[in-house]
């Protein structure tokens, strides 16, 4: 398996990044406050409205380390794609499925299964780890309930059942969310998804981390050949990773919820790291943010086994495996797809 | 893995200011400055072969010399920095 390389973060605004020789240079004001060989790198986020060169933008494309700028506060603002690479074949394959229902909804079950198993075993694992500080009997209930609604996503004939099924799987699953916030209980709190602008402090920091998350994700799939905008359960619109956010939804759980209640309840963040704006929307301080992002790069270094490769592999690289096999499926390598099921 | 590269450059003959600016430059492409004729290199093997024969294409073995110090995947134990020139570390935090 491949060596998952450094991201690297520009957080300050008046910065511009350019290419010298085989090196990223970060440039403020004239003078080199930074240097990185381009080799070490697998990503660059830039927060705020920090510029490129084209050079940079272009080297970027042609060695496959995604360049993403982002607002300072998380939102998506663009990418550098380069020319299109892999295989025409590969992708041709991905069109014609995402082209037919019926051929979708096989694939797309998958990343559901997938997602609803997970989360159903991160209630298991609270279970077990916090029996006495959480309402056990209703996390077994919502866990039985999650059992059953498998079933009937295994079953699913079509995509709009399928995404019905998929929503009684996350009103069951959000409604313990809260619960699992076991620290700092009157700062943060869930109480429902909400997002543009997210109007909490646990809002503020899922949406942080499922922008990120996408960003890997998309970038996984764009490196083995597929083509990240074209979906089989999220439709297409302009602009929109829908195969990103395909692959993402089993991780989601996983990754980025879990992610996001450990730095709660591990009081990495606390409430004096948020403030509200005028219209009610939550941001996290810059402060916050390199925290978040210091704790994002640990969790993506973390050793996990993969359960259907049987290889020891780092948490960051699980969206690029997936990646691989939804392509040995697509290309017809593998009969099925199989999600990343994690216990 | 890490390897450290340094290298002493002969600028007395006419070529060598020119095979020490290349030497130089290839180097950076490759890793990190640590000190004037010294290079921090977070490479694998592959990488390490190019760089060795790119730069066996430009010096002259007569005047010039060339060392590899190889530290491995848990270098971090192995490298200790007192005074001034503080780099940073390539597989750690990468913020700006």
């Amino acid at each position: 398996m491949r060596k998952l390389l450094n991201s690297l973060f520009i957080t300050s605004p008046d910065v511009y990044l350019t290419l010298n020789g085989e090196n990223i240079v970060v440039k403020k004001e004239e003078s080199d406050i930074g240097r990185v060989p381009l080799h070490n790198l697998e990503s660059i986020y830039a927060f705020g409205y920090s510029g490129a060169s084209p050079a940079l933008m272009g080297a970027c494309a042609e060695r496959n380390i995604s360049l993403v700028f982002l607002t300072k506060n998380g939102r998506f603002l663009a990418k550098v794609i380069g020319e299109s690479r892999g295989n025409v074949i590969l992708r041709k394959a991905q069109y014609r499925i995402s082209d037919s229902d019926s051929l979708s909804l096989l694939i797309a079950k998958h990343f559901i299964i997938g997602k609803v198993y997970n989360n159903k075993w991160i209630l298991e694992r609270m279970t077990r780890d916090y029996p006495l500080r959480i309402d056990l009997s209703m996390f077994k209930e919502v866990s039985r309930e999650l059992s059953k609604n498998l079933i009937e996503i295994k079953n699913a004939t079509d995509l709009e059942l399928l995404r019905g099924y998929e929503g009684q799987a996350a009103i069951l699953y959000n409604k313990v969310f809260d619960q699992m916030i076991l620290q700092q209980k009157e700062d943060f709190f869930f109480k429902g998804r909400n997002r543009r602008p997210p109007m909490d402090n646990v809002n503020a920091m899922l949406s942080f981390a499922y922008t990120l998350l996408a960003n890997d994700t998309a970038a996984a799939l764009e490196a083995v050949g597929l083509d990240a905008y074209v979906g089989f359960l999220h439709r297409d619109r302009p602009g929109r990773v829908s195969l990103a956010l395909d692959l993402m939804e089993e991780l989601r759980g996983v990754f980025a919820d879990r992610f996001v209640i450990s730095l709660i309840n591990k009081k990495i963040v606390n409430k004096n790291d948020f403030f509200v704006k005028e219209n009610g929307a939550v941001i996290m301080i810059d402060e916050a943010r390199k925290k978040f992002l210091k704790a994002w790069q640990d969790k993506k270094q973390e050793k996990i086994k993969h359960p259907f490769l049987g290889e020891k592999i780092s948490w960051g690289l699980v969206p690029y495996a997936q990646a691989i096999l939804l392509a040995r499926h697509i290309r017809g390598d593998l009969d099925g797809y199989p999600p990343f099921l994690w216990k | 893995m890490l390897v450290v590269i340094t290298y002493d450059v002969s600028t007395i003959d006419p070529g060598g200011k020119k095979r020490l600016r290349q030497v130089s430059k290839l180097c950076q492409d490759y890793g990190l400055r640590v000190q004037n004729s010294v290079f921090e290199c977070v490479v694998d093997s592959t990488q390490l072969r190019q760089l060795k024969y790119k730069l066996l294409e430009i010096i002259n073995k007569e005047t010039d010399s060339l060392r590899f110090y190889r530290l491995g995947d848990n270098y971090k134990t192995k490298v200790e920095h007192i005074g001034n020139k503080e780099t940073f570390d390539l597989e750690g935090y990468l913020f700006i």
